[in-house]
C-alpha cells in the first residue's frame, strides 16, 4: 500500500538572478511501514523535494506536480486546515540542527505538549502523560523532571531525541528525517539511528531519511533513492544500489568513501568538479560534466529511467545497447 | 546489462527519450576532453557586495527619489548661485519684502536679498555640515568602537564606561558650551556636533566587531600572522561596513537638523551668511505678513530630512538584508 | 614520501584551561580543562590523526599548538625549538612555517575579499612578494588547488563548499609552510567532495613533504590519511598508535566503542557488525569525573578507574594506552 506517491514533482525558486530549478521532475513513492533513504549532495534537491511535499517552502518557490498523493489524498488540493493536520499529525519532521529547532524560551514539556494538545485534542493532564510516554520511548532518563527543563539544559544528542519525541508524539504515518545525525558525533549518531530503527519496528511508521552519507542509509533503509542535480538518477533496494549500482554517480559515491575493511592504503577516487548550478541546468545529463564515462549523447539529451527489476531503475545512457560497457567498481564481493 | 522495460518518465530533451533506439551511433562515442563542459565553471555572473547592494537599492522607489532630491539639491547648491545675478548678502532695500515672482522665485527679505539664492547658500552649508559631521563621526566611531570591541576585556570596559559618562550629560549642554568658547563658525559647529554623536556609531561598530572577531576568517588571519590592527581594519571593519553606513546615513539628517536648530536659536551660523536655520529665524518677525519667507527654507529642511531618511531606509534594506521584512 | 626519524613537532604535557567567569561577585572562577596534559610528536612528512567527539579538546589542542590560544602550561617544540614563550614578533617567522586549514569553508574565508585577495593576504603580511610576482604566485596557487585563473576575481560565496575549502588550502600554502593543522577540513563537505580534498592533501604532502595534524571526527577518513592516530576523550589522549595498529588492535574501551559506532557503507557488513552501545553523554569538561574521564560510561570500570587518572602506557611498538584495565 502506497503511503506517499509523487509524480513528476518540479520545484522552482524565483530569485533575483533568475529561476533555480531545484527539483526537476522526480517521481517516487513510499510504502507503508518502509524506510527510504534519499541520498545526494547539497544542492541535489533532496531536502527541497521533501519540503515541497510538505508545502513548507518560502513564497518564492513554485511547486508543480502531476500528482502528490498522501494516503490517497492529493496534497496540492488540501486547504489550510488539512495542511495543518498533515504537518503535525500525519507527517513528523526532524531537522538537521537540534540546536536551533527548539525554542529556547519554552520548556521541553511546553514544546512537546503543544502539538499533542492541538492534534490529539487531549486535556492538559492527558497530554502530560502522553509527553512522558514519548520521552520514555526516545529513551530520555527521568522524563518527569526533564519535562520542566529548557533546551539549553540538554546536550545535542538529547535535543535530537526531543525533536524525535515531538515528531512522533502524534503517531505520524510518515517520519521525514532531514540529515538528523549530521550535526552529531558518531557515538550519538549510532544511538539516534538505533532509536529510529526501534521506533519503526514498534510503530510501523514509514521513514524518509535524507542524508549525504551512504553509511547511514546502509543500515537504516530498505530502499535508496539517489538524487543528483534535482533529478533521481538511481533508485532501488539498498542491496541493489550498493551491490549492483548502475549510475556513474552512484559508483562515484561508493568509490569516494574509504573502505572499512581496507588493509593497505589505497587512493580514494573522488568525483571531480562541483555540482551543477541549477540556475542554468546543463543540457542533457546533469552529471555529464563530472562523469568519466560521458558520451556525446550525454551532453545533448537527458537519459530516460530504465528499469532493471521491479524495484531498481536508473537513468543513464550507459545502459543503452549502443553504449560501450563501462568498467565499474563494485563494493563487497 | 538487462533492459526489461523502458519507462518514459521525463521529457526535458528536444525529443522523447523513450525512442532512444533511433539515436545515431556516433552519439555514443566517448566525449572528447575538448567537448567536455568545464566542471568547475561558475555560470552566475560575479557580483560584488556593492553591486549586489546597489541592485537592491535601485529597486526601492522612495530611496531612489530621496537620492535624486539630494543630488539635485547638491548640484543646485554648488552651481546654482553662479548663474544668479544675486548674491546671498547683496542688499537692495528698495526691493524689500517682495512676494515670489519671476524675478525673485522665493521672494525677498526685508533687506531685499533674494531668498532663493540665500536658500541655495543655506543648502551648501547644511549639506556640508551634514556630510562632514557624518564622515568625522564615522571615522571616530570606527576607531573607538573597533578598538573597544576587538581588544575587549579591560580596554573595552574602560572605553565603554567613558562613553557611558559622556552620554549621561545632555548633548545640548556640550554644544552650547563649545559654541560659546569657540565662537560662531562652521568649524565650531562641526566640532560641537562631532563631540558626542559618534557614540552611536562606536557602539554599533563595537557590537559588530565583537560578533565578527570569533568568526573563523579572523582566526585564519591570525594564523597567517596578521597583526591585530590588520585583522581589525582589513577584515572586521569591512565586514561590518553595512550597518556602519546605515547608522552614519541617519547621522546626516540629524546633523543638518541640529545646525538648523542652533542657527535658529542664534548660536549657530553668523549673519550675513545664510543657513536654513538663520533664514527661518530671520522670518519670524514677518511670519504673518510674509509667510513665504519662512515657508521656503522650512520646506527645504523638511524635504531634505525626508529624502535623507528615505535614503537611509533604502540603504538599510540594501546593505543589511537581514533586517528586511 | 620523505620519512625521517626527526620529530618536526613535539608537544609535551600541553594544557589549555579556559577561565569561566561565574559572576561579578564570585571569586571562585571555574576552569574549563579543554586540553589536559597531552603529549605527542609528529615526524617530518607524516600525518598524525586526532580523533574524538565534539568537546574532547581536539580543536583546542590544534589551535594551542599554533599559539592561536595561549597554552596554560607545557611545551611546544618545532624543530626542537620551544614556541610557547615567544612574543608575537618572535613568532612571526614560525607563522610562516605552521599553517592551518579550517573546518567551515563558509566562515573561514572573508566574504568581502576576492579569492585573489584572500590568497594574497599571507603574501602581504609576510612581505613575500609584490606586483607581478605576487599575481603570478596567486595564479600558481589557484591552479595548484585545481581552480581556474578567472576564479581569482570572484567572491567566496560564488563557490561550492569543496571549492572554498580548496581556496583555504591555497591560502595556507601561500607561505610555503612545513606543517599544517587541518582542523576538521572535510566535515562540512559532501562525501564525494571529501575525497577530493583528502586526495589533494595527500598529493600536496607528497609534493612538498608537508607534515599534518589532521583533526577529525570521521574515523574512517582519519584512518585513510594518517600514519599515526591519537584518540582524545574529555581533554586527554586515551590511546595513540600507528594507524594500522590502532584500527586492528585497539585497546582502550572508548576507542572500541567509537570505532564500532562508525556507520558502515555496506549493507551486509553493517548487518553483521556488532555495536558497542555507550550509555549517556560525554560529561561536561567544566566538571569532569574523578579518576579516568571515561569511567562514567565505561562497561569495564573498576574501583581504581574512579580514583586514579590513568597515564599513557607503552604497550610496545609505540602503541600507548591510558587505561587501568589494559595491561
Amino acid at each position: 500500500m502506497k503511503l506517499l506517491q509523487v509524480n513528476n514533482l518540479r520545484t522552482t525558486f524565483h530569485i533575483e538572478a533568475g529561476q533555480v530549478q531545484a527539483v526537476r521532475g522526480i517521481s517516487f513513492h513510499v510504502e507503508k511501514g518502509e524506510s527510504v533513504g534519499i541520498v545526494g549532495e547539497s544542492g541535489s534537491g533532496k531536502s527541497v523535494s521533501m519540503l515541497s511535499i510538505m508545502r513548507l517552502l518560502p513564497d518564492n518557490a513554485k511547486i508543480e506536480a502531476d500528482r502528490l498523493l498522501f494516503d490517497g489524498i492529493e496534497i496540492m488540493d488540501m486547504d489550510h486546515k488539512q495542511m495543518r493536520r498533515l504537518h503535525g499529525n500525519d507527517i513528523g519532521m526532524i531537522f538537521q540542527d537540534p540546536m536551533t529547532s527548539l525554542n529556547p524560551l519554552f520548556t521541553i514539556g511546553d514544546q512537546l505538549m503543544e502539538p499533542i494538545r492541538i492534534h490529539l485534542k487531549l486535556s492538559k493532564a492527558e497530554a502530560k502523560k502522553k509527553a512522558i510516554e514519548v520521552l520514555k520511548m526516545v529513551e530520555i532518563p527521568s522524563p518527569e523532571t526533564r519535562l520542566n527543563q529548557y533546551p539549553h539544559e540538554f546536550s545535542g544528542g538529547m535535543r535530537q531525541r526531543v525533536m524525535i519525541a515531538i515528531a512522533i508524539s502524534c503517531n505520524p504515518k510518515l517520519l521525514i528525517a532531514d540529515e538528523p545525525t549530521t550535526a552529531l558525533d558518531v557515538t550519538i549518531q549510532a544511538q539516534i539511528l538505533d532509536l529510529m530503527r526501534d521506533l519503526k519496528k514498534k510503530s510501523n511508521t514509514s521513514i524518509v531519511l535524507i542524508t549525504h552519507d551512504l553509511g547511514v542509509v546502509a543500515s537504516m533503509c530498505s530502499r535508496i533513492i539517489v538524487m543528483y542535480g534535482g533529478q533521481i538518477v538511481e533508485e532501488g533496494t539498498t542491496r541493489e544500489v550498493f551491490y549492483n549500482p548502475q549510475h556513474p554517480y552512484t559508483w562515484g559515491l561508493i568509490r569516494s568513501m574509504p573502505k572499512v575493511s581496507e588493509g593497505e592504503k589505497k587512493k580514494l577516487i573522488p568525483i571531480p568538479g562541483s555540482p551543477p548550478d541549477l540556475l542554468a541546468p546543463p543540457q542533457g545529463c546533469a552529471f555529464a560534466a563530472r562523469c568519466e564515462h560521458a558520451m556525446k549523447v550525454c551532453t545533448k539529451y537527458s537519459p530516460a529511467a530504465i528499469s532493471l527489476s521491479e524495484s531498481h531503475r536508473a537513468a543513464c545512457w550507459l545502459m543503452h545497447p549502443k553504449a560501450a560497457k563501462a568498467e565499474r567498481e563494485v563494493i563487497g564481493s | 546489462m538487462i533492459h526489461t522495460a523502458r519507462m518514459k518518465e521525463r521529457e526535458d530533451g528536444p525529443f522523447s527519450p523513450g525512442a532512444a533506439a533511433d539515436l545515431p551511433d556516433d552519439l555514443f562515442e566517448k566525449l572528447d576532453e575538448s567537448d567536455r563542459q568545464d566542471n568547475e565553471e561558475i555560470t552566475r555572473p560575479s557580483k560584488s557586495y556593492w553591486q549586489d547592494a546597489w541592485s537592491r537599492f535601485r529597486k526601492d522607489p522612495l530611496a531612489m527619489i530621496g537620492l535624486c532630491v539630494i543630488v539635485v539639491m547638491a548640484v543646485a547648491a554648488i552651481f546654482g548661485p553662479i548663474f544668479s545675478e544675486y548674491t546671498y548678502d547683496g542688499q537692495n532695500l528698495e526691493n524689500g519684502n517682495q512676494p515670489p515672482s519671476a524675478e525673485h522665485w522665493f521672494g525677498t527679505d526685508k533687506f531685499g536679498r533674494d531668498i532663493f539664492v540665500r536658500t541655495l547658500y543655506g543648502a551648501r552649508i547644511s549639506l556640508l555640515i551634514g556630510f562632514v559631521a557624518a564622515a568625522i563621526n564615522m571615522v571616530i566611531g570606527i576607531i573607538y568602537g573597533g578598538i573597544s570591541g576587538y581588544f575587549g576585556g579591560r580596554v573595552d570596559m574602560l572605553l565603554m564606561r567613558i562613553v557611558d559618562i559622556m552620554i549621561g550629560v545632555p548633548d545640548l549642554l556640550y554644544i552650547i558650551l563649545v559654541m560659546m568658547f569657540l565662537g560662531n563658525s562652521i568649524q565650531s559647529i562641526l566640532i560641537a556636533l562631532c563631540l558626542t554623536s559618534w557614540i552611536g556609531t562606536a557602539r554599533i561598530v563595537r557590537s559588530q566587531v565583537v560578533t565578527l572577531k570569533h568568526q573563523e576568517y579572523a582566526l585564519a588571519a591570525r594564523s597567517i600572522g596578521s597583526s591585530n590592527l590588520r585583522i581589525l581594519f582589513k577584515h572586521l571593519i569591512p565586514n561590518s561596513i553595512g550597518p556602519i553606513i546605515v547608522t552614519v546615513t541617519f547621522l546626516v539628517p540629524s546633523a543638518i537638523f541640529s545646525e538648523a536648530f542652533l542657527s535658529f536659536l542664534g548660536i549657530g551660523i553668523q549673519v550675513p551668511i545664510a543657513s536654513w536655520g538663520t533664514l527661518v529665524n530671520d522670518a519670524i518677525p514677518t511670519l504673518f505678513t510674509q509667510p513665504y519667507q519662512m515657508l521656503f527654507p522650512a520646506l527645504a529642511i523638511s524635504v531634505t530630512m525626508f529624502a535623507l531618511n528615505f535614503i537611509g531606509d533604502g540603504l538599510r534594506d540594501a546593505l543589511d538584508p537581514r533586517l528586511k521584512k | 614520501m620523505t620519512q625521517t626519524t626527526e620529530n618536526l613537532i613535539e608537544v609535551k604535557h600541553l594544557k589549555k584551561y579556559f577561565d569561566v567567569k561565574k559572576g561579578l561577585f564570585s571569586r571562585s572562577d571555574r576552569q574549563l580543562k579543554a586540553v589536559d596534559d597531552i603529549s605527542f610528536s609528529i615526524k617530518k612528512g607524516e600525518t598524525l590523526g586526532l580523533v574524538g567527539e565534539s568537546g574532547c579538546g581536539k580543536t583546542t589542542a590544534g589551535r594551542t599548538l599554533l599559539r592561536l590560544y595561549e597554552p596554560t602550561s607545557g611545551q611546544i617544540l618545532f624543530h626542537g625549538k620551544p614556541l610557547e614563550k615567544l612574543t608575537h614578533k618572535e613568532l612571526l617567522p614560525y607563522r610562516k612555517k605552521m599553517q592551518m586549514i579550517f573546518q567551515d569553508p563558509y566562515a573561514s574565508l572573508d566574504p568581502r575579499m576576492t579569492v585573489g585577495e584572500i590568497i594574497g593576504d599571507p603574501l602581504d603580511v609576510h612581505r613575500i612578494c609584490k606586483g607581478k610576482d605576487r599575481s603570478d604566485r596567486i595564479r600558481e596557487l589557484v591552479e595548484l588547488v585545481g581552480l581556474k585563473r578567472d576564479h581569482i576575481n570572484r567572491y567566496p560565496h560564488e563557490f561550492s563548499g569543496g571549492q572554498r575549502q580548496r581556496i583555504g588550502i591555497a591560502r595556507a600554502l601561500a607561505v610555503e609552510p612545513e606543517f599544517i593543522v587541518c582542523d576538521e577540513p572535510i566535515s562540512a563537505l559532501d562525501v564525494s567532495i571529501q575525497a577530493q580534498v583528502v586526495n589533494m592533501l595527500e598529493d600536496l604532502q607528497e609534493r612538498f613533504g608537508l607534515t599534518y595534524l589532521f583533526i577529525s571526527h570521521d574515523l574512517s577518513m582519519v584512518r585513510h590519511i594518517s600514519h599515526k592516530v591519537g584518540v582524545m576523550y574529555l581533554g586527554s589522549l586515551v590511546e595513540i598508535a600507528d594507524a594500522h595498529e590502532l584500527y586492528t588492535n585497539m585497546q582502550h574501551p572508548y576507542t572500541k566503542a567509537l570505532l564500532s559506532a562508525v556507520p558502515i557503507p555496506d549493507p551486509d557488513l553493517a548487518e553483521k557488525s556488532e555495536r558497542i552501545h555507550l550509555q549517556g553523554d560525554v560529561p561536561s569538561p567544566l566538571d569532569p569525573p574523578p579518576g579516568c574521564a571515561f569511567q562514567t560510561r565505561c562497561a569495564y570500570a573498576v574501583a581504581a578507574c574512579r580514583e586514579v587518572k590513568p597515564e599513557l602506557k607503552d604497550m610496545g611498538n609505540g602503541h600507548q594506552v591510558a587505561c587501568h584495565i589494559v595491561s
